[in-house]
């Protein structure tokens, strides 16, 4: 039954692909993690409006939920079969999503890791993302500095066990903030004394708010908390909120999204490290066209860039204000 | 003597597409006796009890309770008529007490605020109630509160007796009563049918099981394709003859009809 | 002896919840508090109003796998309409609690007349009411949600700790949902629908309203669970409910109610909900990751639906 609607879907695109005239008009597919999120919203408006700009058709599909291969293998497929010649993916799985890849590949088509990478890296061409340990260094800078001279009590609030991005985020938060903290290519979370919680999300905001209120039943004196994105952080404020503790703690994140700047401009958020999902897409989109041009491939790993967006400056660690962060932000402005 | 009539039907016919279940038939229920159903697979036994107990609607024909005519939509028409139905897997809900299921879809309410408008059940008077049933009929359970699948296949075919028994004003009908039971059960619920009638309550049932149905019944009533062949005295005619009609070996203007 | 495995159906759970606790308190002199505990309850109170009207409806041997996204949607209904639209309180908390009850009713009817299966109604409203969240939210939080809709989130202080009235209303919907079933005819009919639903029918009951009336009380369970939710977290989020389809599932199964209908007590599924959120805090209280708390519910809802079966098929052998 599922084959069958497969076969539907890959007829209709086909159908609404190639009928129209614009036959000469080469074809990028963009799959992201998922529709609904403002990140990736953000970065199929970005690819769509590179991809008019440099002549291309911009096919967009996602997973269902964050963690959904199949939908993405699904996505590549209709794309194959729509003779898409670039995919540009931010993949749910960075294993399971491999084999797809391959066969795209082995058809000359070109792939781009977007936001996330696979796993291993060098299974797409190339890959255009934050350097998220990166991101986490910068806000673990941050947090060491506005804490001062206090002895630190840090509660990380993360994804789950085993994510990439995650355990990057965490760890270069570790290091930033001057703790032992494992390398940028490791997958597990790493610890320390000073870390006296670390508790799980799954990067939502009620879960987040439940994840802190434990910390903080755990340890009260908690004085530092890293939260893996901004809604798990607008739940972790609450918790802090509701037990009083809004001012004695330094609260950062990452993210850049315009309601967690938002969150920053009140206070609620002390600092967040901003992403930019169009820099991704418009880097994919140009290195795409750049291959069906010419046939030359991109090749490596490109940060697009991080920016520390704090609502205090804080001498030693550079940052940018809260205006700067709505102008760069993604989602509702 | 003409024993007054309770239940009554004729031309009864129900069609299924191309299969016709009845075709014609005919029934007769007299106040007090136990009338025995038999009939081969297929002549029509289980269509003509539905159809009297209103778990189905014939096509045509008319059904009569105590000489009035009536139309039963629905298995508590019949019910409100006065005519109570055992069905063959007891239509009992396994997780329930049996005093719950004795008052299923007749749950008793507490008097007063708690019962008019809270529609608090009034469990200590179903419990009480459901046991002097029980005992009226000389059914034994180790205890009321049980749930019934805990039961024996015979005590929970006491239950199903006892439900109907107990809300039936003129008819009892059952669908094969001792199918499944062991020898000692099957004979225990014959004599609890017996004490249903000895309630003033007449009682229909359907069964394959001959030597059951010639110790019991007063009459028996034998299906045939569609139709009621005949009803003999069991008394009169054999088992043997009885079931020769029953199958078309022999024509049933041969032997006494009743 | 068969009652005995019947009665661990309903006992297991509250000595599984005591076992944890009493595990809990003694790993971390922390749990016991009355703060401690306030949290838990807080942070089940969601998932158990969502619970109850699961528990309605695995009780007819159905399932809903809707309950968590209706949540969300009547969630973001009641939050949009009264921070954009400036609707009054009120009105906007009946709108939410009447586009969940509108989805139940849907949910009963295509059940009850349709006859469909359950499983795929509710799997088709699930994603109807997802979409419709994503779309009518635009994917983004409500904030600045006036305190009316927050109300509930305060708390009330009883003998020196804090107890949110969120919590207070949960308890009382537990109370009042286990009256009606237990003590009244409609009670009895549900769990008659579900044990043997041909046999409720020619017992006279309406099986197919029943069926109907479960869903649309369902559905208005999980209109007041987005008001609690709301309450907790200050927002109106379009993201909320994922976790609660299954958490609220889970909670009904590990309570002792039979996926397959007619046995459970929707008191069970309050055990239920509050053995998940123990295990969570407590796990993080002793500074285990959540993934032990994935593989402990994993085992218990295994254990409760093998108690389930196993005390059923040695009831019916016996007879």
């Amino acid at each position: 039954m599922r084959a069958a609607f497969q076969e539907i879907g890959k007829v209709l695109l086909l159908v609404t692909i190639a009928l129209p005239a614009s036959a000469q008009q080469p074809i990028i597919g963009l799959i992201t993690k998922t529709s609904t999120n403002p990140f990736f919203v953000k970065m199929r408006e970005g690819a769509e409006a590179a991809a008019k700009k440099h002549g291309a058709r911009l096919v967009s599909g996602a997973g269902k939920n964050d963690g959904d291969n199949g939908g993405q293998v699904t996505a590549m497929e209709n794309m194959i079969a729509a003779g898409a010649k670039v995919i540009l993916i931010t993949p749910n799985d960075a294993k399971a999503i491999i084999p797809s890849i391959n066969k795209a590949r082995a058809k000359g088509i070109l792939v781009i890791a977007l936001d996330s990478p696979t796993d291993p890296v060098t299974a797409t061409d190339a890959l255009y993302a934050t350097d998220n340990y990166r991101a986490g260094v910068l806000i673990g800078q941050y947090a060491r500095a506005a804490l001062g001279t206090k002895p630190a009590r840090v509660a990380t609030i993360d994804l789950f066990p085993g994510h990439p991005v995650g355990a990057q985020r965490h760890n270069g938060f570790l290091k930033g903030f001057g703790l032992n903290a494992p390398a940028a290519s490791v997958n597990t979370l790493g610890s320390a004394p000073e870390v006296v919680c670390m508790a799980d999300s799954y990067g939502d905001q009620t879960r987040g708010q439940t994840a802190m209120e434990n910390c903080l039943q755990k340890r009260p004196d908690i004085n530092v908390v890293y939260t893996i994105n901004e809604p798990s952080a607008a739940g972790a404020f609450k918790a802090l909120k509701a037990k009083g503790k809004e001012r004695d703690v330094v609260l950062v994140t990452v993210d850049g999204g315009c309601q967690g700047v938002r969150d920053v401009a009140s206070g609620a958020i002390a600092a967040t490290a901003q992403q930019y999902p169009v820099k991704m897409a418009e880097l994919g989109v140009a290195a795409g066209m750049e291959f069906v041009r010419t046939g030359k491939k991109p090749t490596g790993y490109t940060d697009t860039g991080v920016n520390l967006i704090a609502g205090k400056a804080i001498a030693g660690v550079a940052s940018k204000d809260v205006k700067t962060g709505l102008e760069l932000c993604f989602g509702r402005k | 003597m003409t024993a007054q009539i309770v239940l009554e039907a004729k031309a009864l016919v129900k069609r299924y597409g191309h299969v016709t279940a009845l075709d014609g038939a005919d029934f007769e229920l007299r106040a007090g006796e136990i009338l025995g159903i038999i009939g081969d697979n297929g002549a029509g036994k289980s269509t003509l009890i539905k159809a009297l107990s209103g778990a189905l609607i014939p096509d045509s024909g008319e059904i009569r309770v105590d000489g009035a005519r009536v139309h039963f939509r629905s298995p508590t028409d019949a019910r409100r008529a006065g005519i109570e139905t055992v069905y063959q897997d007891l239509a009992v809900a396994p997780a329930m007490t049996i005093a719950e299921n004795l008052f299923l879809g007749r749950e008793l309410r507490r008097a007063g605020f708690a019962g008019r408008i809270l529609r608090v059940l009034d469990k200590p008077r179903m419990l009480r109630e459901s046991s002097e049933y029980l005992r009226d009929l000389g059914i034994g359970v180790p205890s009321i509160t049980l749930p019934v699948e805990a039961l024996s296949g015979g005590q929970r075919q006491g239950v199903a007796v006892a439900r109907s028994a107990a809300f039936a004003r003129h008819v009892v009908i059952m669908d094969e009563p001792t199918a499944a039971l062991g020898v000692k059960e099957a004979s225990m619920v014959l004599e609890l049918i017996r004490r249903v009638r000895a309630r003033g309550l007449s009682v229909a049932l359907i069964s394959h099981n001959m030597p059951h149905v010639f110790e019991l019944a007063d009459r028996v009533h034998i299906a045939r394709l569609g139709r009621r062949a005949a009803v003999i005295d069991p008394k009169q005619v054999s088992m043997s003859d009885a079931v020769a009609v029953m199958t078309g070996a022999i024509p049933p203007e041969d032997i006494a009809s009743t | 002896m068969k009652h005995r495995l019947l009665a661990l159906g309903t006992l297991g759970p509250v000595l599984a919840l005591l076992a944890a606790c009493a595990f809990f308190a003694t790993r971390s002199e922390r749990f016991l508090t009355g703060d401690n505990l306030s949290i838990v309850l807080q942070q089940v109170m969601v998932v158990g109003v969502i619970a109850i009207g699961q528990t309605l409806v695995i009780l007819t041997a159905g399932v809903d796998l809707s309950c968590g996204a209706l949540m969300a949607l009547g969630g973001i209904v009641m939050t949009k309409l009264a921070v954009e639209n400036q609707w009054p309180v009120a009105l906007a908390l009946a709108a939410g609690l009447g586009v969940t009850t509108l989805f139940g009713c849907l949910n009963g009817l295509l059940v009850s007349r349709l006859k469909l299966p359950p499983f795929i109604v509710t799997l088709g409203t699930l994603n109807i009411a997802f979409a419709i969240t994503q779309l009518y939210s635009n994917a983004q939080t409500v904030t600045d949600v006036p305190a009316g809709l927050t109300a509930l989130g305060n708390a009330v202080q009883l003998g020196g700790t804090s107890v949110v009235y969120g919590v207070i209303l949960m308890l009382g919907l537990f109370a009042f949902a286990a009256f009606v079933l237990s003590q009244t005819a409609a009670g009895r009919h549900v769990y008659a629908a579900g044990n043997n639903p041909e046999a409720a029918r020619l017992s006279g009951i309406a099986t197919r309203r029943v069926l109907l009336g479960v869903y649309v009380v369902a559905g208005l369970c999980y209109g007041i669970a987005a008001l609690l939710s709301v309450a907790r977290t200050g927002v109106g989020d379009p993201n909320a409910g994922q976790s609660e389809n299954l958490d609220a599932i889970t909670a009904v199964v590990v309570g002792g109610t039979s996926l397959f209908g007619g046995r459970g007590l929707v008191l069970g599924s309050l055990v239920g909900a509050l053995i998940v959120g123990v295990f969570r805090n407590g796990l993080t209280l002793i500074g285990v990751s959540s993934v032990y708390q994935m593989l402990v519910t994993g085992i218990l809802v295994i254990l409760a639906v093998a108690t389930d079966q196993l005390s059923r098929r040695l009831a019916q052998r016996g007879a």
